[in-house]
């Protein structure tokens, strides 16, 4: 394998960020959602680089259970979503300001 | 060059240029769908790391069924609201991509200072990957993290439980007030259960 492993760490920091930048600037619950996702998968790549560099299997049995936690996530989150959305007629995170409605 | 290192750069743009076309859509759908594409090159790099069972994994579990998942839910609110571009607090969309390139920035600098750019990983993965990765990773898995992975079983149901009682369309539980108003309205002439829902 000829690719340096900083390679992988540091396009994974930059999926990160773009994940960052879309939780900070979208107002669409559902977008920020994926934003998250794209953050979790952005932490999966350089977990499982991290492990490649060490020449051990932990790293990618943390991104598995990192994946099998962000299933769950999506699940509970989405769910949120969908409740939310039954209460008030959107998803737009600013309309939903007040704890109780 | 090798074959790793030419897959790498060929995907390694893909994966960017689809990560900001999901951020840039107005329309969730297609944001959905630039994701898939995201998801996919990440599996990429996976394979390239020589993490083959991790490859099918990501493909099943995040292209598969939390993609489906995300577009379902997407149907289900409707598509066609878009979102409005107005700013709600002052200058927040140049101070996040601000930050955004920060971010990234730090990242760069912390790996030239910690592992450097020149750190290839060590040959000899294979042995660590002896009779196949999945078979390796499961050697792992059910040896050293054990308990991790029965907890996560547990995780699994609870997020499965508050799944199906948040999203469950039951009928809110009446308060003693406006149980009594009800009746009121009921001595008064007035269909009973029009102020109860």
């Amino acid at each position: 394998m000829r690719t340096p492993i900083a390679a992988f760490i540091v396009l994974s920091g930059i999926l990160f960020s773009i994940g960052t930048v879309g939780v900070l600037v979208r107002r669409n619950a559902l977008l920020i959602f994926m934003s998250v996702e794209l953050q979790l998968n952005a932490v999966n790549i350089a977990l499982v680089a991290f492990s490649r560099m060490r020449g051990s299997l932990d790293g990618q049995v943390l991104a598995f259970f990192s994946m099998v936690v962000a299933a769950a996530e999506v699940v509970v989150g989405l769910a949120i979503i969908v409740s939310v959305y039954r209460r008030r007629q959107s998803i737009d995170v600013d309309e939903a300001r007040s704890l109780k409605w | 060059m090798p074959l790793d290192n030419v897959v790498f750069w060929i995907f390694a743009p893909i994966s960017v240029a689809s990560a900001i076309a999901m951020l840039t859509r107005r329309n969730a759908v297609h944001a959905a769908l630039f994701l898939v594409v995201n998801f996919f090159t990440v599996a990429v790099f996976f394979l390239i790391l020589e993490a083959p069972f991790l490859f099918a994994v990501q493909i099943i579990v995040y292209a598969g069924a939390i993609m489906v998942l995300f577009l379902f839910v997407i149907m289900l609110l409707g598509v066609d609201r878009e979102e409005s571009l107005r700013e709600r607090i002052i200058a927040q969309r140049p101070v996040a991509i601000g930050l955004g390139l920060a971010m990234a920035a730090e990242v760069f600098f912390a790996v030239r200072a910690g592992i450097g750019f020149a750190r290839h990983a060590p040959e000899g993965f294979d042995a660590v990957n002896a009779g196949g990765n999945t078979q390796a990773l499961a050697r792992v898995l059910f040896r050293t993290y054990f308990f991790p992975f029965e907890v996560t079983s547990i995780l699994l149901i609870i997020a499965a439980i508050a799944t199906m009682v948040l999203a469950s369309n039951k009928t809110r539980s009446i308060t003693r007030a406006e149980a009594a108003e009800a009746a009121a309205a009921a001595e008064a002439g007035d269909d009973p259960m029009q102020d109860a829902r």
